[in-house]
């Protein structure tokens, strides 16, 4: 039997690996991509752990609302990516810095 | 399983305005090139159908709840909502011919707006963690692709990348947040959240961790220091006219957010989100007012002003009663308005090739046009808080919120920190004035829009008469809160 803290540990583990991924990440914004997803897939992990172990359906529910969203949100980011690449032939995240101040 | 029809009459103006949101989709696919107009003019009827549908469906009294508990219908829903038709509403007149100019005139701008409306307005009424999240993208997924809708602008691609990196960080951080507080108090429904929070200790672990995480996603989503570098970079890459529909609308549905949340959710947990927000509320009105001392970019310098806005705003949150919430509620549509004014004379200021985003492009405005030197002074006045404008009883609103509940230092804090801000605000007013002008371009705004910007502009100003009776409208609907 794994018990509900195995989940919980693993979701922030992921969590972790997610957002460190935004923070460290310098190269590709497809990784930027991946750890959004990443992220958003760890909270499923929590949700479904919490909702098994208290023995709710709601959490489950849950689940495939963010799942859907997901899939809306990256192919929004994608949309952008390409948008990106049409005017600057790059998507490496180094390049992105007209912006500042 | 009741009766689902009541459940739908509640929701209405929602229905409405999603499936007008549809249907000009539909339309502008035929009229685009004969009628270009007519997919604005369906917009904007939509926008005052659904305002009167919003007030004549408001609840007499006390709350509605419908869709098993996820829909809420209250004096604050109601006031919120009617709040963001107007200014959306008012944000397409200033936007129209600056989007006609720089090709952004489609019918897709149009309906993107109208979902983003949906969004707010879902995620004002939501009672549920499930329909708070779904309201919340809605708007946001709405808002990253009108930052992109400029595909032929360097800068607003980045602006786009950069908000849906940071604003899917924030969802990801927010939704982190929702499940741990589902594992410790078992439900998503915020009512059945705050009754169980009731019964645990205050300094449960789960909790305050959940918590923490709750308020890091709020945070990003209002923009407040620490979780800020978003907003500059928006403001000034995305087109005038999207930083003009997000400086305003959404802040007002953020307010909601933060109420249904924070308020509604974690009543029990109030002294610590207080002591957190307390902390964002400082950095923010220190950071915004002295960073934006250096802009020399007049809509990076409103990015940071409204960094320090979002400070002031959350004073009047943080001192955690009614009375506070409606100075907060007063402050964040009184600087709507604001801000709505600001972008609306940027837009007016500019034209086809030319952004008027320097603030060196207002040098001498008064010699060139004193009309509208004057009406950027006045919006300038407001936005430092300087009487008898109606930013200055705004930030009185909060302040005095403040020493109700006893935080002396914070008001003072807020005080300084609200004339350091007056700086800046004056810098633009001394270089209408003072300083010569380089061009001798005539300004062209078409006589509509001039129109509406002067009532809009001078509301902030006449307006003071009947403060007391805006206040009273915004003390009800808190009071009317579920």
């Amino acid at each position: 039997m794994i018990a509900l803290s195995d989940y919980l540990i693993l979701g922030a583990i992921l969590f972790g690996i997610s957002v460190a991924g935004i923070f460290l990440n310098r190269k590709n914004v497809i990784i930027l991509l991946m750890s959004i997803e990443l992220m958003l897939l760890a909270v499923n992990i929590n949700f479904i752990a919490f909702s098994h172990y208290l023995n709710d359906l709601a959490g489950q529910v849950f689940v495939f609302f963010i799942l859907t969203v997901a899939a809306a949100e990256s192919a929004i980011g994608l949309a952008i990516i390409i948008v990106l690449f049409r005017r600057r032939n790059t998507i490496n995240i180094q390049d992105l810095d007209s912006l500042k101040g | 399983m009741n009766n689902i029809f009541a459940d739908i009459q509640l929701a209405i103006p929602e229905i409405f305005v999603f499936s007008m949101a549809c249907v000009i989709l539909l339309v502008d696919r035929f009229t685009h090139e004969r009628m270009p107009k007519a997919s604005f003019l369906l917009t904007q009827a939509t926008l005052l159908i659904a305002l009167y549908l919003n007030l004549a469906g408001a609840p007499a009294s006390g709350t509605m709840k419908a869709f098993n508990d996820m829909f809420i219908l209250d004096g604050m829903a109601t006031l919120v909502k009617s709040m963001i038709f107007i200014l959306t509403f008012v944000v397409l007149i200033y936007s129209h011919d600056y989007i006609s100019e720089r090709k952004m005139y489609r019918g897709e701008y149009f309906v993107i707006i109208l979902i983003a409306v949906v969004g707010m307005m879902v995620m004002v009424s939501a009672s549920h963690f499930i329909t708070i999240y779904i309201g919340l993208e809605l708007l946001s997924l709405s808002l990253y692709t009108l930052v992109a809708m400029n595909r032929n602008s360097d800068l607003a691609t980045e602006a786009a990348m950069k908000y849906f990196v940071l604003g899917a960080l924030a969802s990801g951080m927010l939704l982190y947040g929702m499940s741990i507080i589902y594992g410790a108090t078992g439900s998503l429904d915020i009512e059945s959240i705050r009754n169980a929070i009731q019964g645990m200790q205050s300094d449960d672990v789960m909790l305050m961790l959940g918590l923490v995480f709750i308020i890091v996603g709020i945070g990003f989503k209002l923009g407040v220091v620490p979780f800020h570098m978003w907003i500059p970079d928006i403001y000034q890459g995305a087109p005038t006219s999207v930083v003009l529909f997000i400086g305003t609308a959404p802040k007002i549905a953020a307010f909601a957010f933060v109420m249904r949340l924070l308020v509604d959710g974690f009543q029990a947990l109030a002294v610590s989100w207080s002591e957190m927000l307390t902390i964002f509320a400082i950095l923010s009105m220190g950071m915004g007012n002295i960073v934006a001392i250096a802009q020399t970019n007049l809509k990076r310098m409103l990015a940071y002003s409204t960094i320090s806005h979002m400070g002031y705003f959350m004073l009047g949150i943080l001192s955690a009663n009614p009375n506070g919430y409606s100075a907060s509620l007063f402050y964040v549509i009184i600087y709507s308005f604001t801000t709505m004014a600001a972008f609306g004379l940027i837009i007016m200021m500019s034209r086809a090739g030319f952004e008027a985003e320097e603030i060196s492009d207002y040098k001498g405005l008064n010699k060139r046009h004193p009309w509208f030197a004057f009406m950027v002074a006045l919006v300038m006045f407001s936005m430092a808080g300087i009487p008898p404008t109606v930013g200055f009883f705004a930030k009185l609103s909060v302040i005095q919120a403040l020493v109700d509940v006893d935080k002396y230092w914070l008001a003072v804090v807020a005080v300084l920190f609200a004339v350091i801000g007056a700086y800046y605000y004056l810098r633009v007013v001394k270089t209408l004035y003072f300083d010569k002008p380089e061009t001798s371009e005539p300004i062209s705004a078409n006589i509509g829009m001039q129109f509406v910007l002067t009532v809009n502009v001078f509301a902030l100003l006449l307006i003071m008469p009947w403060i007391g009776v805006i206040m009273d409208i915004c003390s009800e609907a808190i009071s009317k809160m579920g």
